[in-house]
């Protein structure tokens, strides 16, 4: 079994895995530890219609174009402040919130949140418009990039504390088994949130208790200027259940259609009231952790490298003009959600900003 | 316990000075610190390698070595629990936190650990670290970002919190808060880092170097904890304030041409009560003003200190201009943030009166 789980089978398509060490020997009663990630491995790709290719294509691009142009609202200082852009990570948020039921299954994550957002559908007007901090942004442009919520589409939230959204998310399930209502919550967090504390003490619990939990490592190999080696002494992410017996699944989240498939997995064993799951995917962020970061951590090289060959929006592409899309039809979409974004950009710049009085509002129940 | 001018602090009169910013001056304290004393350790989330968001910790893991100046991984509760056993030991920790925002975490280390040893070990066993942490708002950093909780931390019995309002106090304050046996908040105004930000955001912020507290002397030197610093003297009103707003009631009172005297406290706890004393016993008036919310803010402590010692004095109610009790908002921030506007309507108020 502990040969399995750490597999290299799929090695090479995992962006910059920073060791490839055994597992130590994991005793008879470990099976379920490793039965999920058997599962992957055996057939580790969603078998995705072409409609459905087109479907995460089309969401990932439009992440995409969005991200690229709130960094451009970013320097031209109609966004201002901390904004943290989701480029490289779109297979992650795509292939996993596709199989989930939005506003049934629960989404929190950290302050990297447009993509998360826009994987579930939410408007990218008021997403934009929250960056820019009007009044019509989804949080009033009271909660700016990192802080947005939408009680419609089951989404939590946008957290800056990072880490503290982990422990929300174990709420969240508990409240979804105490209702019954067979929602289950996906927690996303980062390889630096995975060092907070209060991380493992929800493992604990949410495994305890047998909570609906899918717990989502978002390796992206850095934490702001700290590559993982640096921070973690457990740098394979999705092990780090095994001690709360919580089963752990490695994927390559560059690839939308593992990712996908994982998803699955993931959630049918959360959903059959077996507990919680951890899932590490490895991904790669392009940009800088915030708009500010002097990136002298890594190299040019580095990120150009992942770009040119593990790109996942390219793999996509290159997957659906083999299926036989017109390349036209593509392009076409491209220019559709070209458009759309240069919509959100549009009523981002040209909505007014919140009364001051606005400040107020929204701290107690009671206005005061 | 007088007033102590900056001149009289640092016999350093004739000791070569170059201009600094308030990173420099930090980055001088540190490096002083670790050359002096092997016992100082510098720690905290991108501080070694990376050298600090900021760039507070640059070139000192170079210097040091990877044992003494090291990147932590994001645990804030285990950093400042670390740094407390550390200290019990015999180092002198000086543990970065990123932002004031992230020092909750690490909150319960700090209040039931750091601040309560001494007492609980009957002095056997003490805490002598200084947690730095960047601080304050006007930089659009939202409520993760922004915030000033500096009352939280006068509030416990057991620490000391300093909030230095220039380069040249930042370097002697870092260095006498290493060198204090107690444990030591240490919040940095971060919108002044580079420059004396007035609160004038729609003119550009003029940098540190030509300002006369941006002249920092080389080498050694500490400002002891608990004096405060008068920036100005007059006899209209006294002013209450530390940080970033020292710079924003300085050119207010330039621009109203108040004959106000500025009181920079520096350190909160220890207060220099007396110099507050003296002042406001000489001026009648008292106003107070700091970035952080209002209900029990540290203006509150402080303007019930002053009635308590100076009330036969005073010829008003003591003003105080403050945030708002909101969180940090994301947009509005100079609605929010305690400008000229709102310092203007409290002088006018408190001199009519
Ligand atoms: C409690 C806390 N400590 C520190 C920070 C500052 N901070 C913001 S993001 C970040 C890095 C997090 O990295 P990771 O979890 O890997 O997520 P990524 O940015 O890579 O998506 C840090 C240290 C914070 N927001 N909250
Ligand atoms: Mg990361």
């Amino acid at each position: 079994m502990a040969k399995a789980a750490s597999s290299n089978s799929n090695k090479s398509r995992t962006p910059a895995k920073p060791t490839d060490s055994e597992p130590s020997a994991a005793g008879a009663g470990d099976f379920a530890l490793h039965s999920l990630q058997d599962a992957l491995e055996k057939d580790p790709r969603y078998k995705a219609s072409q409609e459905e290719l087109l479907g995460f294509y089309e969401q990932m691009l439009l992440i995409r174009r969005f991200e690229e142009r709130a960094g451009q609202l970013y320097g031209l200082g109609l966004i201002g402040g901390f904004c943290h852009l989701y480029i490289g990570q779109e297979a992650v948020a795509v292939g996993l919130q596709s199989g989930l039921e939005e506003g049934k299954d629960s989404v929190i994550t950290g302050y990297r949140d447009h993509g998360h957002m826009l994987a579930y559908g939410i408007d990218p007007n008021i997403i934009m418009a929250e960056l820019t901090g009007r009044q019509a942004g989804i949080s009033k442009g009271k909660g700016g990039s990192m802080h947005m919520f939408s009680t419609e589409h089951a989404f939590y939230g946008g957290h800056g504390i990072v880490g503290a959204q982990v422990s929300l998310g174990g709420g969240l399930a508990f409240a979804h088994k105490y209702r019954d209502d067979g929602g289950l919550c996906l927690a996303y967090f980062g390889d630096g949130a995975a060092n907070q504390g209060q991380v493992y003490e929800t493992f604990n619990m949410a495994s305890l208790w047998q909570l609906p939990i899918v717990f989502v490592v978002e390796n992206n190999q850095y934490a702001m200027g700290t590559s993982v080696k640096r921070s973690s002494a457990e740098t394979e992410f999705y092990r780090r259940g095994a001690a709360f017996r919580i089963p752990g699944l490695r994927v390559n989240g560059m690839d939308v259609l593992e990712v996908h498939q994982a998803g699955r997995i993931a959630a049918e064993h959360v959903r059959s009231g077996k507990g919680p799951v951890l899932m590490e995917l490895s991904t790669y962020r392009y940009r800088g952790h915030s708009m500010s970061d002097p990136a002298k951590y890594r190299t040019r090289e580095e990120v150009q490298d992942m770009r040119e060959h593990n790109d996942p929006i390219e793999r996509a592409k290159a997957e659906l003009l083999e299926m036989g899309v017109a390349e036209d039809k593509l392009k076409d979409i491209d220019k559709a959600i070209r458009a759309r974004v240069a919509e959100a950009a549009d009523f981002a710049e040209t909505s007014p900003e919140p009364e001051p009085s606005e400040l107020y509002t929204d701290v107690l129940v009671e206005s005061y | 316990m007088a007033t102590v001018s900056r001149d009289d602090v640092v016999s350093l009169a004739d000791a070569p000075a170059r201009p600094m910013n308030m990173i420099e001056a930090i980055n001088d304290a540190l490096d002083i610190m670790l050359e002096r004393d092997p016992d100082v350790i510098v720690m905290g989330e991108d501080v070694g390698y990376f050298g600090g968001v900021f760039r507070a910790t640059a070139s000192l893991q170079e210097k040091y070595g990877k044992t003494r100046v090291f990147d932590t991984p994001i645990s804030e509760n285990g950093i400042i629990g670390a740094a407390v056993g550390m200290g019990a030991y015999g180092l002198r920790p000086v543990p970065e936190i990123q932002f004031a925002d992230y020092i909750y975490p690490g909150l319960d280390q700090l209040i039931s650990e750091a601040a309560r040893l001494r007492y609980r070990s009957a002095g056997e066993f003490i805490a002598p670290m200084t947690v730095r942490s960047p601080f304050g708002g006007g930089i659009f950093g939202g409520q993760t970002h922004s915030q000033s909780p500096e009352a939280i931390f006068t509030h416990v019995a057991g620490l000391k919190t300093v909030v230095p309002s220039t380069p040249h106090d930042a370097k002697g304050l870092l260095i006498a808060a290493i060198e204090d046996n107690d444990p030591v908040i240490f919040f940095e105004p971060k919108r002044i880092y580079n420059g004396p930000f007035d609160g004038y955001y729609d003119k550009p912020t003029k940098p540190w170097k030509d300002h006369p507290d941006a002249r920092v002397p080389e080498g050694y030197y500490s400002i002891p904890l608990g004096k405060a610093r008068t920036v100005r003297e007059g006899h209209a009103m006294t002013v209450l304030t530390y940080g970033t707003m020292v710079h924003v009631a300085e050119a207010v009172c330039r621009e109203k041409g108040v004959d106000a005297e500025i009181l920079d406290l520096r350190t909160l706890l220890p207060l220099d009560i007396e110099a507050v004393e003296n002042s406001v016993e000489k001026t009648g008036r008292c106003l107070v003003i700091h970035e952080a919310t209002r209900t029990s803010g540290f203006g509150a402590e402080l303007a019930a200190q002053v009635q308590e010692r100076c009330f036969y004095h005073l010829e008003a109610p003591v003003e105080r201009v403050t945030g708002f009790d909101t969180p940090y908002p994301h947009s509005l921030e100079w609605a929010y943030f305690p400008g000229p506007i709102r310092i203007g309507e409290a002088i006018d108020k408190l001199l009519g009166a």
